[in-house]
């Protein structure tokens, strides 16, 4: 008997002990429990409240490339010389190293023999095309001087490439290599005085041979 | 005439106020803490410098002249970017180029060192993007080809090209797509191997052989060498053996060696 009231006695403890303890921090009684220990060092008094600022960094505005367009005379052997105008974009990899692709157009004059025979003609089709793609060197950096207190940046590069050239009725594999001159008007504006000789086989005057056509040419261009 | 100087006149007073609004705005700067000369960041990057002195070049190239020295300390902002050079200008208003090598040693407001990343062999592997020029022998005729790839991942790529043929009986062009796995991605020299299938376009030429146009399906297995050059460039070398899928009883096989270079980006 006395037993069985010590059991019941221990229960009745053990659910009030256990609901105070539940419901201790809910009513708000008891002690509060001490804050952890600070891990600052006394001496830090000012908490520093300056937020860090992120900085958006403006990506560099790069100028590698250079659009232009040109005009000129081009000599197609064997059909006189005529005008030559274009358009050209190029990459510039390195301060020396750049590739380009032209695009051009010219019209074939009358041979001798169609001059003299009095309107026989080779062919009808009487435009030049061509396209290429060329990589070209900076050989001679440099700078010219204009009067006193003006200096201009300039550049003579050599250039070779490959393409082709759509001319009487057909489209021939072309060489082209030649040298060019850029004066740098501005940081950003060249102007350029250009050589190139166009290399293809052609059979149109009996026997296959291969041609050299020169072209000469000044252009602007833009980078950007 | 009258409004031409008109013009003229306003355009140099308003000159001229900018000129007292950006003394004032400097003065402000000067005035607050160094934070503050961040806001002015919103178009050009600003830079101190932190090597003895910065030099100036007249020209983004080997050779032009040093012409003016900005010292420790003191910033420049950057105007621009040319292959490895950047037009900088000074607090004084000069202008001028900069090889990579000494703005590499610039800090940002905040002092930290500024990044002017450069593309390298890890680029070479992992650059997402691929655009070239080719050019070399198909069957004895010439052929020019352009190409753009994408990386897949660092091993498997996809690439479309266009190419030209220019032979001596026929012209032509040719469209293709391939699949490329490079064994070695990592590699300067990384081997490749490449299948496709496309569309070649035949057409006679009109002096020699009288013919008709032809459009032929393509398939072909091929392999290369992609070399990285310097920065983003690389150089490639491939072959290729092409079966053309004619109308006639036999399939024509065209075998190709390319050259070129290309680019990653």
């Amino acid at each position: 008997m006395e037993s069985r009231f010590r059991v019941l006695f221990l229960i009745a403890l053990v659910i009030t002990l256990s609901g105070c303890a539940a419901t201790k921090n809910l009513f708000g009684i008891g002690d509060e429990e001490a804050p952890p220990p600070s891990s600052e060092p006394p001496g830090q008094v000012i908490d520093p409240q300056v937020e860090r600022r992120e900085i958006k960094e403006p990506a560099i505005d790069r100028e590698d490339f250079e659009v232009g367009a040109f005009v000129g005379i081009m000599n197609i052997e064997d059909f006189g010389s005529d005008t030559v105008y274009g358009v050209r974009l190029a990459y510039h990899v390195t301060e020396g190293f750049f590739v380009e692709a032209t695009a051009g157009q010219s019209k074939a004059s009358l041979t001798s023999f169609e001059v003299l025979s009095g309107g026989a003609r080779l062919f009808d089709d009487r435009d030049l095309t061509y396209y290429n793609l060329n990589l070209g060197y900076n050989i001679l950096p440099g700078e010219v001087f204009v009067g006193e207190g003006r200096a201009y940046n300039t550049n003579f590069y050599l250039i070779a490439g490959l393409g082709s050239t759509r001319f009487a009725d057909d489209d021939r594999f072309t060489v082209n290599f030649g040298a060019g001159f850029r004066f740098l008007w501005t940081d950003s504006v060249a102007l350029h005085v250009d050589f190139r000789d166009h290399l293809f086989d052609i059979d149109v005057i009996g026997q296959e041979k291969t041609v050299h056509n020169l072209e000469g040419t000044i252009g602007v261009t833009v980078f950007f | 005439m009258s409004e031409l100087s008109t013009t003229t006149i306003l355009s140099t007073s308003r000159s001229n106020s900018s000129v007292w609004c950006s003394c004032l705005i400097a003065l402000a700067l000067l005035a607050f803490t160094p934070g503050h000369a961040e806001a002015a960041d919103d178009v050009l990057r600003k830079v101190a410098v932190a090597d003895p002195y910065l030099e100036m070049h007249t020209g983004p190239g080997r050779g032009y002249p040093i012409f003016h020295v900005v010292d420790r300390g003191e910033s420049v902002e950057i105007v621009l970017q040319r292959t490895d050079w950047y037009q900088v200008r000074a607090a004084n208003g000069v202008e001028g180029w900069v090889d990579q090598a000494q703005m590499e040693l610039t800090l940002k407001p905040d002092g930290s060192e500024v990044d002017f990343a450069q593309a390298t062999l890890d680029d070479f592997t992992n650059a997402k993007w691929e655009a070239g020029i080719l050019a070399g022998d198909f069957g004895g005729a010439n052929i020019v080809s352009l190409y753009g790839g994408y990386s897949l991942n660092p091993h498997v790529s996809v690439e479309v090209w266009g190419s030209q043929i220019l032979g001596n009986f026929s012209n032509g062009w040719m469209g293709s797509v391939n699949l490329v796995h490079e064994t070695w991605p990592d590699w300067r020299f990384s081997p490749f191997f490449t299948l496709g299938a496309g569309v070649i376009h035949t057409s006679p030429k009109s002096t020699i052989i009288q013919g008709e146009d032809r459009t032929d399906q393509v398939g072909h297995v091929g392999a290369g060498l992609r070399v990285y050059a310097t920065r983003r460039f690389l150089l490639r070398v491939e072959y290729k053996s092409y079966v053309v899928f004619t109308s006639r009883d036999e399939n024509e096989e065209v075998r190709e060696w390319k050259a070129g270079f290309a680019f990653f980006f």
